[in-house]
């Protein structure tokens, strides 16, 4: 266990520094993801997060070219670049947005097809750029899809000591925060009822592409501290982790955010110390660590399976939990209403033990759930078992009576109201006797006018 | 010129005729191979985009970056060396992938997250457990690189044959498949219920698809690299679309294009090395696609703006030649307007402009046209005269409107006002054999003859 944290006593600033980009990147990141995917375009942010390499590499050529004709300065170069790379990101996002819609209406080409033509291409001529022209442009192609997240914190800005990369995803975070905030409501609107939007008045054309060119701008200023595989997970991961915990849309954009800086702090400490734990286990030489981006992405998937199986409302385990409740309830009941229809029958022979003997043997060899219920109604004081048979208590004959009383009531009720077979009453309330409540058991002794027997003849208890 | 760039570009163009005359072994070889590639994602593909599941395939090829570095780590653990072969990678890569598959499966039955979303989220999970695994696998000690980097962008060119036989190989056998259970992959494309009631076993077939798209996708992964590869399946039979609504000549057409796009990114980056192969592969069929989009007989924008263009044209002909006799018809007489009559009388431009609210521009082209096709004749003062085949057109237009007319006024309670607008639009696309119907409902006693009009003629809006 020692060995296994160890790489984590020597956690230093420069550690901080690489969680606080990932963190501050992952929420800028979550905010327009938690749109992209109530508006089910979350494909779309990825598209961009490929294509954007055009604009990047664009950007490079136009920095390069100001250079050579001398309209800059190369010390100023940098900054240039970094200007021209957020221009060029949002001028091809946004085109790659509008070159799918467009193939999709005048080509009459299915959306997602659509999309993937557009993508592929733009991101082949992105790469075939880079790669025709290396010489004259230094972009580590490693660099655009990886990110040099451990390397981002060594480039600080004067001599605050602050990394650059925090500053830049920083500003992008205050900008997609001030513009959710702001524009909260037509966002929302537009996100959950597009037609309802338009007829607002709210122009669904700029929300569309507006949001197109916010996620184009969030994924280049990112791509560059922490690369595009981070991005691409941010985007969607964390939001979509939300979404299954709260319905609430305020509160699942909150929740985006907490979960994208757990992810990335998550994802940092893994990145030290799980390689360690792997590489020995597989009996490789040590490795000291992995990608932090890398497993920032799978630390955010990590939650996003945690969230999948144990979230509160839509997790696996509750619903689960809750249907095997339900059944334990069913079966339950099903024995009270057995044993009730037992002591009515019999009523001159209530010691008739052997019988009570069989029907218990019956009851709880009938199958594993019935025999749980049992058990449970045993526990709960509603049965009493034991070598002679099987007895409702009195607490158990009151329930057992409702129940029987529900099952005669509904019987007689769709006697009343629907032709139906004999044979199918019973089927019907053999079901709907478990979900009765008194408010209706009321109302349909009303409807009857307080029937005293059932269509088979049998008395209806109180 | 020095001698030195006359050298580089003599040496320049002696590569690219080397690639282009195949006569190196080895580019044979991967051009074969590779072209195999094309034309079995192509197949492949047709059918993945009739179920509307195309980008499925990107989220394999990068579900299955993991897979390849946990297979090397695997392999360099108990046999040290043999990290590098490509079947044990590509074993690595067709199990992390089907997860991937699976998990996406997952997330749409048991979770509330949407189709799109799930493959979102799959693809950035996978990919960024992947990266991480790589970067210990780059800090082994064998493992520096180790080629697995050409998984990510591609090497075409370079491919060793041993590869692509491997590739070509699997590709023939997709090919084969697939062509096999043709029938029964496109009954599952377009009536899925269908093809259940019939007997076939469609979760079965579903999972055949899968597999092959799968297939495809991880034998594409080290000519075209993950990143792209999901092009290979998606472009040709996207492009292919616009050629054709036959669902047979639409794969054979996606093949082809896919055999096409892959063996020109093969020579192309065979001549110039420093192109990335797989992006050439990838724009080659960008560039077949473009050209599809546009000159596609089906779906393409030409030939419909060219059949949309027809159609208007053809309105506006016989707008023009109702209007002619509608202009005559009065000075005629309702019963004298025979074919020949109406050749007789000159039409004064002026008043048949004045029929219609036409724009200028349109009007002047309309006649200009009408002139051009023999249907009237221009006079020497600002004058037309029909000739005997305009005279027969204006008839006929004049027959579909007026009996269109009649029946709306007839067998409908539409306004009187509104049925001159109500058959402006219809007439146009009235064919003989509902004409006929339309005559023997009205009892019309004179067939062929023109019907007067039912209501006193006005001038019309031009119809948009």
């Amino acid at each position: 266990m020692n060995s296994f944290l160890s790489p984590l006593h020597s956690w230093t600033l420069l550690d901080s520094w690489i969680v606080v980009i990932g963190a501050l990147s992952a929420m800028a990141c979550a905010l327009p993801g938690c749109f992209l995917l109530l508006r089910k375009q979350s494909l779309m942010g990825d598209a961009i997060s490929h294509t954007s390499l055009l604009g990047v590499v664009a950007a490079f050529f136009v920095s390069h070219w100001l250079v050579e004709a001398k309209v800059i300065s190369p010390a100023t170069e940098l900054s240039v670049r970094h200007v021209t790379m957020c221009v060029g990101a949002i001028v091809v996002g946004v085109m790659s947005a509008w070159l799918t819609e467009s193939l999709q209406k005048l080509g009459n080409v299915e959306s997602s097809a659509a999309l993937g033509v557009v993508f592929t291409s733009l991101f082949a001529l992105g790469l075939l750029l880079i790669r025709a022209f290396a010489d004259n442009v230094h972009i580590d192609l490693d660099c655009v899809l990886y990110g040099e997240i451990v390397t981002a914190p060594l480039e600080t800005v004067g001599n605050s000591g602050v990394p650059r990369a925090v500053i830049v995803n920083g500003v992008v975070l205050a900008i997609n925060l001030l513009l959710t905030v702001l524009l909260f409501k037509e966002l929302r609107l537009s996100a959950f009822d597009p037609a309802l939007a338009t007829t607002l008045g709210i122009p669904a054309q700029v929300m569309h592409y507006g949001l197109m060119g916010l996620t184009a701008m969030t994924l280049v200023a990112a791509f560059e501290s922490v690369g595009s595989i981070l991005v691409i997970a941010m985007l969607i991961i964390p939001p979509a982790t939300a979404y299954l915990l709260t319905d609430r849309l305020p509160r699942m954009i909150v929740l985006s955010l907490l979960i994208a800086v757990l992810s990335a702090a998550l994802g940092h400490v893994s990145a030290l110390t799980l390689p360690l734990l792997i590489s020995r286990s597989i009996g490789i030489a040590d490795v000291r660590d992995a990608s932090s981006a890398g497993m920032m992405a799978a630390a955010a998937g990590f939650l996003f399976v945690m969230a999948m199986l144990l979230g509160p409302k839509y997790g696996l385990v509750v619903r689960v939990w809750h249907r095997l409740l339900l059944k334990l309830r069913i079966a339950g009941e099903d024995v009270l209403g057995r044993l009730y229809r037992f002591e009515e029958s019999a009523p001159a022979d209530l010691s008739a033990t052997s019988e009570r003997v069989a029907l218990l043997r019956k009851i709880t060899s009938q199958s594993r759930v019935s025999r749980l219920a049992t058990w449970m109604l045993i526990r709960r004081g509603w049965l009493i078992g034991s070598g002679s048979g099987v007895h409702l208590t009195d607490i158990g004959r009151e329930a057992a009576r409702t129940l029987v009383r529900s099952h005669r009531l509904w019987e007689s009720f769709l006697a009343k109201h629907f032709v139906l077979g004999e044979g199918r009453f019973h089927e019907s309330a053999e079901q709907v006797e478990h979900f009765l409540d008194p408010e209706l058991l009321a109302e349909l002794d009303h409807d009857l006018d307080r029937p005293g027997v059932d269509p088979h003849g049998r008395a209806i208890p109180n | 010129m020095s001698a030195a760039s006359l050298l580089a570009a003599d040496s320049m163009w002696e590569l690219f005729s080397r690639a282009v005359s195949l006569r190196d072994y080895n580019t044979r070889v991967v051009l074969a191979g590779t072209t195999m590639l094309g034309v079995s994602g192509g197949l492949v593909g047709t059918f993945l985009i009739l179920r509307k599941r195309a980008l499925a395939a990107d989220v394999v090829s990068h579900a299955a970056l993991p897979g390849i570095a946990l297979a090397f780590l695997l392999a360099e653990r108990f046999s040290p060396g043999s990290g590098r072969s490509t079947g044990v990678l590509l074993l690595g890569a067709f199990v992390s992938g089907l997860l991937g598959m699976a998990m996406t499966l997952a997330i749409r039955s048991w979770t509330r997250i949407k189709d799109d979303a799930a493959l979102a989220i799959v693809l950035g999970l996978f990919f960024g457990v992947g990266t991480a695994l790589f970067t210990v696998v780059q800090k082994t000690k064998t493992g520096n690189a180790a080629g697995l980097r050409d998984f990510v962008f591609g090497k075409t060119a370079s491919l060793v044959a041993a590869d692509v036989w491997l590739i070509g190989g699997i590709s023939v056998v997709v090919i084969v498949l697939c062509s096999g259970v043709f029938k029964e992959l496109s009954l599952l494309c377009f009536d899925e219920e269908f093809a259940a009631a019939r007997g076939y076993r469609t979760t079965l077939l579903d999972g055949l698809l899968t597999l092959m798209a799968v297939t495809v996708t991880l034998i594409g992964l080290q000519s075209v690299g993950l990143l792209l590869v999901v092009a290979l399946l998606l472009i040709p039979p996207t492009a292919a679309r616009f050629w054709t609504n036959d669902l047979k000549i639409m794969s054979g057409l996606a093949a082809a294009i896919g055999g096409a796009s892959c063996a020109g990114g093969v020579v192309l980056s065979a001549a110039f090395p420093r192109l990335a192969a797989g992006a050439v592969i990838v724009l080659t069929g960008s560039g077949l696609f473009l050209v599809s989009l546009v000159f596609g007989k089906e779906r393409g924008l030409f030939p419909r703006w060219r059949s949309q263009r027809q159609f208007e044209q053809r309105i506006g002909r016989s707008d023009l030649l109702r209007a002619c006799y509608e202009l005559l018809e009065p000075i005629l007489g309702a019963n004298e307007t025979t074919q020949e009559s109406l050749t007789k009388f000159e039409i004064d431009e002026l008043e048949l402009s004045g029929m219609r609210q036409w724009p200028a521009g349109r009007f002047h082209g309309l006649v200009s046209t009408a002139v051009r096709e023999g249907l009237l004749v221009s006079m020497s003062t600002d004058g037309y005269q029909l000739t005997s085949r305009g005279a027969e057109e204006a008839r006929d237009a004049v027959r579909h409107h007026r009996l269109w007319e009649i029946y709306l006024l007839t067998q409908t309670d539409l306004d009187p006002r509104l049925v001159d607008r109500g058959a402006d639009g219809i007439e146009h696309v009235l064919d003989p054999d509902q004409l006929a119907e339309l005559e023997r409902r009205l009892d019309n006693e004179s067939p062929h003859g023109v019907p007067p009009s039912p209501h006193p003629l006005a001038i019309t809006a031009e119809t948009p």
